[in-house]
């Protein structure tokens, strides 16, 4: 009784349904007709982040946030923009954090600096120690 | 035999200390998770450009213009299928009630999905544009549904709350909306 109630229940039940059925966008899924436009907006997409699914790059995520920014990266390469002017725009937007690609900022740049200090330091530690074997 | 050098004593509970301080770590970010709301970069900046068609019958479009006539104005980024846009709408009707212009930009919807929106749970908004490829969601720096903006009088963003407004945040985005009117 109790199983055949569960089941009917399952069979019953219907998703909740948290997403928009209206189609995607024209671009979302549809590349772009010249390919060069569309390598070029392929490339920028896949270092573009999902602002819903923040792991994932807009090229991967299959939600509908990110079909639209495809659709709308696609259209302004057609359009002749360059991909780098979008990712101006987006960031002017939304912050760095909406770019995969690092840029150096008065907050990144110990990122970038430190493996040359390190670098430098080794040369430095090795050296001294190369010598003093050498004698 | 098992003499251990003096100097490297302490080292031996090196590995011990870096696991305890990984723990640590670990269990902060567990009990305290990092906001990962994206937020807009555009308060303290003027809307951009936009005209929007009426999303349903029940209201008119939306337009830049409409929203830079000297007076504030919530816009509120929804949709019909946005489960948290419905549980918002008691608090958008509570604001309303105090005298806030509650504006909506609805982020791909269908006008028959809207009607019944508005039907099951409310239509405080005086206008709303349809947004279906989510542009004037990105031209805000807006990440999700449901958002709200409030703007001032000559069209400048003051400020940004990101998810549904609970009932305790509707004193909150009413001193909002009346400081951008100072």
């Amino acid at each position: 009784m109790m199983r055949s109630l569960l089941i009917a229940a399952l069979l019953a039940a219907a998703p909740v349904l948290a997403d928009s059925t209206l189609p995607p966008a024209p671009y979302a899924n549809v590349q772009l007709e010249d390919p060069a436009q569309e390598a070029k907006a392929a490339a920028l997409m896949a270092s573009l982040r999902c602002l819903q699914c923040q792991g994932q790059s807009i090229s991967d995520s299959d939600a509908q946030i990110a079909g639209d920014l495809r659709n709308q990266v696609r259209l302004r390469i057609k359009a002749g923009e360059d991909p780098e002017a979008i990712r101006a725009w987006l960031i002017d937007r939304y912050g760095d954090y909406v770019s995969y690609a690092p840029r150096v900022t008065t907050l990144t740049w110990p990122l970038f600096a430190a493996p040359l200090a390190l670098l430098a330091l080794a040369f430095v530690l090795l050296r001294r120690r190369f010598t003093r074997s050498a004698a | 035999m098992t003499a251990v050098p003096t100097g490297s004593r302490w080292a031996l509970w090196l590995p011990l200390g870096l696991f305890a301080g990984f723990v640590a770590v670990v269990l902060f970010s567990l009990l305290k998770p990092a906001d990962r709301a994206v937020k807009s970069a555009m308060i303290g900046r003027p809307l951009p450009q936009f005209t929007l068609a009426a999303a349903s019958a029940a209201q008119p479009g939306l337009a830049r213009a409409d929203l830079a006539d000297g007076k504030v104005h919530l816009l509120n980024i929804f949709a019909s299928w946005c489960v948290p846009c419905a549980v918002e709408g008691p608090q958008l009707q509570a604001l309303r009630a105090r005298g806030v212009d509650v504006v909506g930009v609805a982020i791909r919807d269908k006008p028959d999905d809207l009607a019944r929106f508005f039907a099951q749970h409310g239509n405080p908004f005086s206008r709303v544009g349809a947004d279906n490829v989510s542009a004037i969601q990105f031209a805000l720096g807006s990440s999700g549904v449901p958002e709200s903006f409030v703007v001032d009088g000559r069209g400048v963003i003051r400020y940004q709350h990101i998810g549904d407004i609970r009932a305790d945040q509707v004193d909150m985005i009413a001193a909002k909306v009346a400081e951008a009117g100072r």
